[in-house]
This record gives C-alpha cells, structure tokens and sequence, in this order.
C-alpha cells in the first residue's frame, strides 16, 4: 500500500509508540530480573559476612580444642566436629554403596515393569519427605526397635537414608550421559552384563557418582531436626572412643556405639541460648559450617565441570 | 592359523562361572533399590503404629477441634489447629516470597540471560538453598527480625513472618531450577512463531512460554510447599515454640516440625503420651504434604500442554 492514506500514518505511528513502550517493558523485565538476582546474591553475601563478623573474636585454636562449656569464652567445639566426621562417615559408608547400586540397577538391569515403576515413584517420593519425618523414622525405628539408642551409628544410618535419593538421582543421571555405542561394543566382544557395567559404564560415570556423593554429604553435614529428633545431645564434654587401638587389632569400633554431638546441634544449642555471649560461639560454628558446605559444593562443581571438559565421547 | 583358540577364559565352566557371578550381583544391586521403598514402608508403619496409641488415648474430634496443644502440661489439651495455623502461616509468607521471585529469576535465566550469565548464576544460587537451615535460623533470629524491628517496633524478638521470610528465600533456587526446566522445555517453535508475529521477548515469556509451561511451574510451586511444610530449624529458632492459634505473622507461634523439635530436646521416656504426640504430628506433616501434592499433581495433570 502506498503511505499517502494520512489514516495510517496515524496507525504506524500508533504502531511505533506501543512496539517502543513494549521494548521499554522488556528493558523493564531485564531489569527486575537482574535486581532480584543480585539480591538473593547479596543475601547470600550478607548472610556469610554477619556469621564472620559475628563470630570473627572466637576463631582461634582453643575453640577447636575445647569442649561445651558453661562459660561462653572457654566454650568450643572439639566434640562437634568430631561427631560430625564420625558420623559422616557412617554416612557415607552407608549411602554409597546402596545408591550406587541402586542407581546401577535401574538404570542397567531393572526391567521396564510395574515393580521398577513403584521403586522409581518410590526413589522420587523420598526426595520430598521433609527431613524431620526421617527423625521420626529413626527414633521408632532405629533408637528403640533396633536399640541402637541414641549413638553415632544410628544418626549416620538416619542421614545415610536421607541423602540416599541425592546420590541415586546423580548416579542414574551419570550412568545415562553414557553412550550406548560404548555398552554394545563391550557386549559384542563378549562382556557380560555386570563386566560392562563396572568395566565400561562405572569408570565413565565416576564424576557424577563423586558429585552425588559430595552434595549429599553436604546436605547431610547441616542437617540438624533428625539429629535433634533421635536424641542426641547437645551438651558433652568427651570424645567417642578412639577408633585406632595401641595394640591388636589395631581398630576398635565401639565408637559407632557412643553418643554424640554434631556442629548443626551444637550450634542451635548456643542459639538458643538468651545469653548474648553465646551467640558469638553460634556465629562461629555457624560460619564453619557454612564454609564446609560451600566448600563442598564448590568441589562438587569442580569435579562435574572437570569431567565434563575430559571425556570427548 | 594353526593356534588353538580354546582359551581358559572361554571355557564352558568360566561362563557358567560368570553367568552366575551376573545373577548374585544383579540380586545385590535389586535389594539395594528395594531399600528405597522398604524405607517407605517403614515411614509409613512407624507413623501409624505411633499414632495408633496415640489415637487410643485422644479422641480424633478433640485432635481436630480443640484449639489448645499442650500435651505436656498438667492440663493437657490435644488440638492439632494451633500447630497446623502456625506451620500454614509460614508456608505463606514462604511462598509469598519464593513464587515471586523464583519465578522471575527462572523467566529471566530461561528468556534473557545470555549463557554465560545462565551457566554462572546458576550454581551460585544453589548455594542458596545449600545453606544448612540452622545457619538460616540464626540469619532470621539475629539480622531479619532486627531489620524488620526498624519498621515495625512493636515486633516481638520471636516471630513467624521473619522465619517465613527467609524460609521463602531459601526455597527460591528450588522454584526457579524447576521453572527454568520447564520454560526450558518449552520447544523453540513456539517462540519463534511468537517472534515473527511481532512479539517482544517478554510478552513472548508470559503469553507463550510461561502458559505452555504452566504445569512444571505448577511443580515447581509444589516442591516449594513440601519443602516449607517441612522446613524445621528456622521456625524452631526464629518463630518462637509456643503453640498460638493465629494466621497473624507478627505473632510468635509453634509450627508442627516446631513441636516436634521441641518434645525432642526434652527428655521424655519412650511409650509416654508426649513421645507418641510426636509421632501424631510427624503424620498430619506427611498428610498435609501429601494433600499439596496430590491437587498439585491433579492441577499438571490437568494443564499439561502436549507438544
């Protein structure tokens, strides 16, 4: 059409004001959303810089070295973390293992029936169970039924279920970024089923199961309801017993046995406290939980950008 | 080729040996995978085999009419309302937060972000919920309830909008990881179809995208809800332990994981009418959960777009 109908110059002008005011609204949007995204960032920074702050006059050896305390400057953490790494490891130990194996069978060998569909909804589900609701599993179930009262070993088997999805999720994701050319071309040579997967598929996906293995463990190093639900307590002032013996056989595991303390518990004990003094030791403790679970996050970043770059399929 | 190819390795009792070796491994790797559900299993048993004598003690209408729950006190009342008020009133102020935002940031990394700022931003938000809860609990007790005070003086030291608040930014990675996904999801054509009518990049995000991925947000929300229905550590240290019937976040209140942490650190013997209230809450905590999952499922069900 020719430009000479006045009429429409009046619509392309309409045209060119309402498409300015939509691409304004687009700058607009951009806007909000890198404002809102650098604020959940700088509350992150925030959150971090306060527990340094905070808890910056206790950081020095002794709180590492010293037990719970009645007096907020003699107070330390030395039965925490302790705990903490004890119980990690049964953690670990535990949820490994069974989620790899887990992982492995229904990504390898779970035929696609009704029975695989209720482990997978199952596997899901878990996920979404809020974690206190596995406290509660442990204080019935291991605490009292299995009398395992209220020991280290009971608290890593509780946070071992609790992580379990994390790590089998990872795992299957892994296995499945591995190309089918590589299974059939250890089938055609003759492998059997359990020789390709732990020969060709397990080596291919050691970077996702290491990333399971670490995010799980972080969110398992902060859990604290679970903990809290199975009784542990929040006030002791000795260590388990050592699991390396003078004489043979050299290993003792009477600690799985002991009660314990964990960080996540030592902190919320001392935030709970009215006395502001405390409050210090919390930041503290809190500041070094914080640093341990984004350090492992930061590894387990590390570690899927690393085999990511090295494997060219 | 005069060499003999009947190598040990192929022999037949080898291969017997190694069909074998096959069953027994993928029989350990199926109980492991059946460990997930026996753990089902056992929740499910432990919660009802509790409750059950709870339930032989108090009568459901009392459980849910009473407005009073103090199990522990001489004067014992069993009314589940205050704690189902408190845990409803943060999972609001929860979502009042997160959905906003979430949402945002998922439409902006899926339909405005260039990749490098995508693949940068993520994993740092992650490191949002990441946070271990006790740390967040201490972050809304001594920095967000100050900060609030400012505005509001009459404030209390102990309250449910400053616990919500940061329950609400810890959920916001979830939200806007699955939302991402799912906007993500949503095929190129359609946009480009948008494009070349002569839509902008936004009204492109909220008229095609957002509509066709409306039932993985709805699954986004869904996560968001189960995981600030079952947040415990910031409401048990910031939102105050005192079981309160009230939808008014500036009031201190108990929420149900509240209660349950705080029978806990008690010292109650095993069997007593207290232990097995715990129990009695952990199940209304799944039923609720249980409840916003299922609309929520109904809802994706129901608003799936099939490409």
């Amino acid at each position: 059409m020719s430009a000479a109908n006045p009429a429409q110059y009046r619509n392309v002008d309409a045209l060119r004001t309402g498409l300015s005011r939509r691409k304004m609204l687009d700058q607009v949007f951009v806007l909000i959303g890198l404002i809102v995204m650098l604020g959940c960032l700088v509350i992150l920074a925030i959150l971090f810089i306060d527990l340094v702050r905070d808890g910056a006059p206790r950081f020095t050896l002794d709180f590492f070295t010293s037990f719970a305390s009645r007096h907020a400057e003699r107070a330390g953490i030395l039965a925490a973390w302790v705990g903490t790494t004890l119980v990690m490891i049964v953690t670990a130990c535990c949820a490994v293992p069974v989620g790899v194996a887990a992982a492995i069978y229904l990504e390898e060998y779970a035929p696609k029936n009704w029975f695989t569909a209720i482990i997978e909804i199952n596997v899901t589900n878990l996920a979404g169970v809020p974690s206190i609701v596995y406290g509660l599993l442990a204080l019935g179930l291991f605490v009292y039924q299995f009398d395992l009262g209220q020991s280290i070993v009971a608290a890593g088997l509780t946070l071992a279920l609790l992580i379990l999805p994390i790590v089998i999720v990872a795992t299957r994701e892994a296995i499945r970024s591995v190309p089918n050319s590589i299974r059939e071309a250890a089938y055609g040579l003759g492998a059997t089923r359990w020789e390709v997967t732990k020969d060709h598929v397990l080596p291919y996906s050691t970077g996702g199961v290491l990333t399971g293995m670490i995010l799980g463990l972080s969110r398992a190093i902060g859990e604290t309801a679970p903990i809290i639900t199975i009784g542990a307590l929040s006030f002791i002032a000795f260590l388990p017993e050592s699991p390396f013996k003078s004489e043979f056989p050299f290993i003792s595991f009477s600690w799985l046995n002991d009660p314990f303390t964990v960080m996540p518990i030592q902190m919320f004990n001392w935030v709970s406290r009215p006395d502001q003094a405390f409050q210090s030791n919390a930041a503290a403790a809190g500041a070094i939980l914080l640093g341990m679970t984004l350090l492992m996050n930061g590894v387990a970043i590390w570690i899927r950008y690393r085999f990511r770059k090295k494997i060219n399929w | 080729m005069s060499q003999s190819i009947a190598r040990p390795g192929l022999s037949r009792s080898a291969l017997r040996y190694r069909k074998a070796r096959d069953r027994t491994v993928e029989f350990f790797l199926l109980a492991a995978g059946l460990v997930a559900v026996f753990t089902t299993l056992a929740i499910v048993a432990i919660l009802v085999y509790e409750s059950s004598s709870f339930f032989d003690h108090v009568s459901l209408k009392d459980f849910l009419t009473d407005t009073m729950w103090t199990p522990l006190f001489a004067d014992a009342h069993y009314g589940i309302l205050p704690l189902v008020a408190g845990t409803l009133t943060t999972t609001i102020v929860a979502l009042l937060v997160a959905v906003p935002l979430g949402t945002t940031i998922a439409i902006y990394l899926s339909e405005f972000a260039p990749h490098h700022v995508r693949e940068t931003v993520k994993p740092i938000l992650e490191l949002l919920g990441a946070v271990p809860t006790v740390v967040y609990g201490y972050f809304a007790l001594t920095t967000v309830t100050p900060f609030l005070q400012i505005f509001m003086p009459e404030l209390p030291g102990f309250n449910m909008l400053s616990a919500g608040l940061v329950i609400g930014l810890m959920i916001v990675p979830y939200v806007s990881s699955v939302s991402e996904d799912a906007m993500r999801a949503v095929p190129r054509y359609m946009r480009e179809g948008s494009y070349a009518m002569g839509a902008t990049r936004m009204q492109t995000a909220l008229r095609v995208v957002v509509p066709g991925a409306f039932s993985g947000l709805a699954a986004a929300f869904i996560l968001g809800i189960s995981r600030a229905v079952g947040e415990t550590m910031v409401v048990a240290i910031a939102a105050g332990m005192q079981p309160n019937l009230t939808f008014d976040p500036r009031e201190p209140a108990a929420t149900i994981t509240a209660y349950i942490v705080q029978v806990s650190l008690g010292d109650l013997p095993h069997g007593s009418i207290g232990y097995q209230s715990i129990f009695a809450a952990g199940l209304v905590l799944m039923l609720i959960t249980l409840i916003f999952n299922v609309v929520g499922f109904s809802l994706t069900r129901r608003f799936r777009e099939a490409y």
